[in-house]
């Protein structure tokens, strides 16, 4: 849109990746003269703000410099040798599927921050916490920028640390069999595990073709692998992607580290850190060992449309009356049900499909982050996020007691169960769309089973969301507050006890700009499918286009 | 054809010339050790600090002599008869590992040099410079004889500094231990040695290789016994399974500094044997001995890394036990690539040697911590890390690091991709099931050193008498009896430091050892 030069984008990307790190260490170090703030405390969580937005301002100029009539293309790229022993290069660029990704990542980190700044989580000192949300941020961006499959792994694992202390320092104990140690620990053990199968697999994809580099691999598309080789990778590093995803049945680490994180480990959890394993499908598996996806497919397809069914109905058990579901939980069990969704789309090996993916990958960062954050301002409100204790004999009543907030809570939920016009819907049609319609070589049939259950599964959806706005919106408002209300509004600093505050200035900043890009994406899709198209079909076509 | 004059003080053989340069490294150290061993004589008691320096300013000129032979081609001890074949060969494999050797020595001096005051002092630098000259000799022998010598050299003091807490009766059973074990391993090695002579003539590697090919048929059984008796009793020093039991009691036993030096030096000496044998003597059994190793690094890694999750926090010296096991667990990570060089060719054992120094760097830094935080906690316990940031920030940001090095974890970049290229091996070589393996290891480890790294930054447990100093200050609390302790001592600390700096610059440049992955070193 602007034309910045090739050199200064260079910068920029770099800067993206490097600079989190930097600020990390800045933020362990004390805060020089002149930004030493009110307390320690107080300046190092500007500093988080500080870094974030400074991110945040930099990959929007990035967008901005985009060239967006060839997003297919790889911009702002540098390549430079790093490890010449194991042919690892510092190989960074953006296309038209990472850039929304890498825009999202920094949106939502600085959100995160800004958000942490008015409300932070207990635990220990925030310059720990500021400085683990930074290295967080740099893993994920970097996940989405390079383009070197060992330099892939390494942004992978880089996210672990962070993510395991965030959980496990700042996390809470309710609702977790084992309390946040325990979930911290799934976490990092699962992914862990699979992340090491991943790397054997990359390492074989190196080391059979002669290169790590992700471009020149897709542009080969294949060619210079054994279909034996394609099929172990494949096996290889989708397991560790799927583990990440998370894809049914490796999902049960999912549910406990998103109830147990505190609300802004929530929200990067489910709105980056998952993006990273289906990424990894579309940018590696798919252009990489497109034999080996092929006879795959069908099988990944079925586990999704599996995880979309089983996701929706442990949300439904869980929404129930006197199942003492966490919402968190609830939330976590329905990024199940969505990522099968993204999961399907890539099955199909479609252009319509991954286009589908790679938005309801978008959507659902944007949507589920929101829902997190709303979950855990009213998890603070009532001092619980359990839905029995919440909706007492009638509902939570929301509505009435905090209504810009019940308001926000139902347009969440009716964007992620899909509604049209709103961002959820595009990403799953086009998923169910493409699978009506799957590649060649694939059996259209199966296909078309997978695309009518999870057509199913937007009904389950749809049910189990709309049962939690009528329990938590809805109801009648009680005279006197429940019992965790006092506690917990007293926490957020309300001068009455007894009343709710409603959404405070800063969850408004932190919000609205989530609300404004769902609506954004649900009635303009072609801001988003105008990027990923062009580059999805040259990933597809691999150096025939 | 003298072989037995080419000990570490480099005694001439009459026929023989002797590059005087390319020996250097070891006879420096050699020589340091004497002196050092009569200067003790002499020295009056308030003195004795000075021998340590000594000691240590030899290690140093030591290193430095490697400066001038890094081109890597010099040998000398050749036969008179046939110019190519040499006793000690100073090439690019035995420059690193000399380098290693050395440097872990200094490091493991370091550590010492306010330990040691407790010990024998004359004794113990006689004894440390002693098998640091035998391991540094090691790496470039090129026959059994040397290369026995040498490892004998190496490993006999290190029996006598295991055992050197006096009265300590478990140094004593420690030592006696090692002792026994290594004694049977190096019986068994002779044994096999003199198979392998009588079968081919010889005792130079290169030739070895050449005369095994074509054993005569009744010999064949013979220097098939030869083969594998040798590689046992390489297998008993590098302590790997089923040879490992001594490993934890030596280590807890032994003075921490003797622990930190066994970990690192004392498998450096047995990886270095067990390459040479393998890859230069016996290279036409690779059929042999490329599945039995591969077996032996899956089981090692295995079992060390199952006992030391095994370790229960509250134990006494349960810190230094954890490392013993998670070091024969590393043990099974370095034999992975000397597996596959049976597969893929002798390059691949460039990968052991990267991760080798990948590992001395971060091991000898996690035992520099160990031996500072045994100062104010003599027991040692992995409790006793509890709430390490809030006491010492530096050093507990220090211990993380290098936990997450050994456990191959970003933000330890180097002991990721070290990692990586031994992974990198296996599956290049084809051996998928040991890469699995492995894998499994990793995640097992990953666990025991998470937990002590989230151990390092949780709220300290609240103690009687334990006054928490004020933050910014580097000095532990003094204890009530403990009276002598102040400041952490100097040397701890430069040790800390070094192997710090060194682990992050290895982060941001891995090239700096992984170029000795995947490249001739011979």
């Amino acid at each position: 849109m602007i034309d910045i030069s090739e050199s200064v984008m260079q910068f920029l990307l770099a800067l993206i990746v490097v600079g989190p790190l930097i600020g990390a260490v800045a933020a362990l170090l004390p805060a020089p003269p002149g930004l030493r703030g009110t307390s320690p405390d107080q300046a190092v969580l500007r500093h988080g703000v500080t870094v974030t937005g400074a991110i945040l301002i930099a990959t929007i100029v990035l967008a901005l410099g985009f060239d967006h009539d060839q997003p297919s293309k790889m911009q702002a790229t540098t390549d430079i040798s790093w490890i010449a022993a194991l042919d690892v290069r510092i190989h960074l660029g953006i296309d038209g599927i990472s850039l929304p990704l890498l825009v999202l990542t920094a949106l939502l980190t600085f959100l995160c921050a800004l958000y942490s700044y008015f409300k932070m989580p207990q635990g220990p000192s925030p310059k720990g916490f500021v400085a683990l949300l930074l290295v967080l941020e740099s893993g994920t961006l970097a996940t989405f920028a390079v383009l070197d499959l060992v330099l892939f792994f390494l942004a992978f694992e880089m996210v672990l640390i962070p993510m395991y202390f965030l959980i496990a320092r700042w996390g809470g104990s309710e609702g977790v069999t084992g309390g946040r140690q325990a979930a911290a620990w799934k976490f990092i053990l699962y992914t862990l595990l699979g992340s090491v199968v991943m790397l054997l697999g990359l390492l074989l994809i190196g080391l059979n073709a002669g290169t790590f580099d992700m471009v020149a691999l897709a542009t080969d598309n294949g060619r210079g692998l054994s279909t034996s080789v394609q099929l172990i990778a494949v096996l290889a590093i989708g397991l560790g992607l799927a583990v990440k995803t998370p894809m049914w049945p490796l999902h049960s680490w999912l549910p406990d580290a998103h109830t147990a994180a505190p609300t802004v480990g929530s929200v990067l959890l489910a709105g980056v850190l998952l993006k990273m394993g289906t990424y990894g499908f579309v940018r590696i598996i798919l252009p990489i060992a497109p034999d080996g996806m092929r006879t795959f497919a069908p099988y990944l397809a079925a586990f999704a449309v599996v995880g979309i069914i089983y996701g929706s109905l442990a949300c439904l058990a869980l929404a129930k009356r006197g199942a003492g579901g966490d919402l968190k939980r609830l939330i976590a069990y329905s990024s199940v049900g969505h990522m099968g969704f993204v999961l399907l789309g890539i099955a199909t090996m479609t252009p319509t499909g991954v286009n589908g993916a790679l938005f309801a990958n978008i959507a659902h960062g944007l949507i589920t982050g929101l829902l997190f954050f709303l979950v855990g301002a009213v998890k603070e409100r009532y001092g619980s996020a359990d839905l029995d204790t919440l909706a007492g004999a009638t509902g939570a009543a929301l509505y009435g007691r905090a209504p810009r907030l019940g308001g926000l809570l139902a347009f969440a939920a009716v964007a992620s169960l899909g509604l049209p016009g709103l961002a959820g819907f595009w990403g799953e049609m086009l998923a169910m769309f493409g699978a009506f319609n799957p590649a060649e070589g694939l059996s259209r049939p199966a296909f078309l089973t997978f695309m009518v259950i999870a057509g199913f599964g937007t009904l389950l959806t749809a049910a189990y969301l709309l049962i939690v706005v009528r329990r938590v919106c809805m109801g009648a408002q009680p005279q006197e507050a429940p019992q965790g209300a006092p506690q917990g509004a007293s926490r957020a600093g309300a001068p009455e006890p007894a009343r709710f505050t409603d959404v405070q200035t800063y969850e408004f900043a932190a919000w609205t700009p989530l609300v404004a890009l769902t609506v954004l994406a649900g009635l303009w899709p072609a801001v988003l499918l105008g990027l990923t198209d062009p580059a999805v079909q040259k990933l597809l076509a691999g150096g025939k286009s | 054809m003298t072989v037995a004059a080419e000990s570490a003080a480099g005694a001439a053989s009459l026929v023989q010339s002797i590059d005087w340069l390319a020996v250097a490294p070891p006879t420096i150290t050699a020589v340091v050790a004497l002196i050092v061993l009569v200067a003790d004589l002499f020295v009056p008691e308030h003195r004795k600090p000075l021998l340590g320096g000594i000691a240590i300013a030899g290690l140093v000129a030591a290193l430095l002599t490697l400066i001038p032979l890094r081109a890597g081609d010099r040998s000398t001890f050749c036969l008179t008869t046939d110019a190519a074949v040499c006793s000690y060969t100073a090439d690019h494999f035995a420059l690193v590992i000399q380098l290693l050797v050395l440097g872990g020595a200094l490091l493991t001096a370091l550590i010492s040099l306010h330990d040691s005051r407790k010990l024998p002092v004359g004794e113990y630098w006689f004894l440390l410079l002693a098998s640091a000259a035998g391991a540094a000799l090691l790496p470039a022998s090129r026959d059994l004889a040397t290369l026995v010598v040498a490892l004998e050299v190496a490993s006999l003091p290190a029996f006598a500094l295991v055992g050197l807490r006096r009265g300590d009766r478990l140094s004593s059973e420690a030592a006696l231990k090692f002792f026994l074990s290594s004694v049977t391993a190096t019986a068994v090695m002779l044994l096999g040695v003199s198979f392998v002579y009588a079968a081919t003539g010889t005792l130079h590697l290169t030739r070895i290789a050449a005369e095994l090919g074509h054993v005569p048929g009744q010999l064949d059984t013979l220097a098939k016994a030869g083969v594998a008796l040798t590689l046992v009793g390489f297998a008993f020093k590098t302590a790997a399974a089923p040879f490992h039991f001594w490993v934890p009691d030596t280590y807890v036993g032994a003075p921490l500094p003797i622990a930190a030096y066994l970990s690192v030096v004392g498998k450096a000496v047995g990886f270095s044997g067990l390459i040479l044998v393998t890859v230069i003597a016996f290279p036409s059994y690779r059929e042999v001995w490329g599945p039995v190793l591969a077996v032996i690094a899956a089981l090692t890694m295995t079992l060390g890394n199952a006992a030391a999750l095994r370790q229960s926090a509250t134990r006494a010296w349960s810190a230094v036990r954890l490392l013993a096991w998670s070091s024969v667990g590393q043990a099974g990570y370095l034999l992975v690539p000397i597996a596959a060089a049976a597969y893929a060719g002798g390059d691949r054992i460039g990968s052991t040697v990267a991760y080798a120094l990948m590992y001395a760097v971060v091991n000898l830094g996690a035992f520099a911590v160990v031996a500072l935080v045994a100062r104010t906690k003599p027991l040692n316990r992995l409790a006793d890390y509890q709430g390490l940031y809030a006491r010492q920030p530096l050093v507990a940001l220090a211990m993380g690091f290098f936990l997450l090095c050994l456990a191959g974890l970003p933000p330890g970049i180097i002991g990721l991709f070290a990692k990586v290229t031994v992974f990198s091996a296996a599956v290049d070589a084809g051996l998928g099931w040991l890469a699995v393996v492995m894998a499994a290891n990793v995640v097992i480890a990953l666990y025991y050193y998470l937990q002590w790294t989230a151990a390092l930054f949780r709220a300290p447990e609240p103690e009687a008498g334990d006054v928490a100093p004020e933050a910014g200050s580097a000095a532990p609390e003094a204890g009530g009896e403990e009276v002598a302790i102040g400041r952490p001592p100097a040397a701890v600390t430069v040790a800390i430091a070094l192997t710090a700096a060194a682990g992050v610059a290895l982060s941001g440049a891995p090239q700096l050892v992984l170029r000795f992955a995947g490249t001739g070193l011979f």
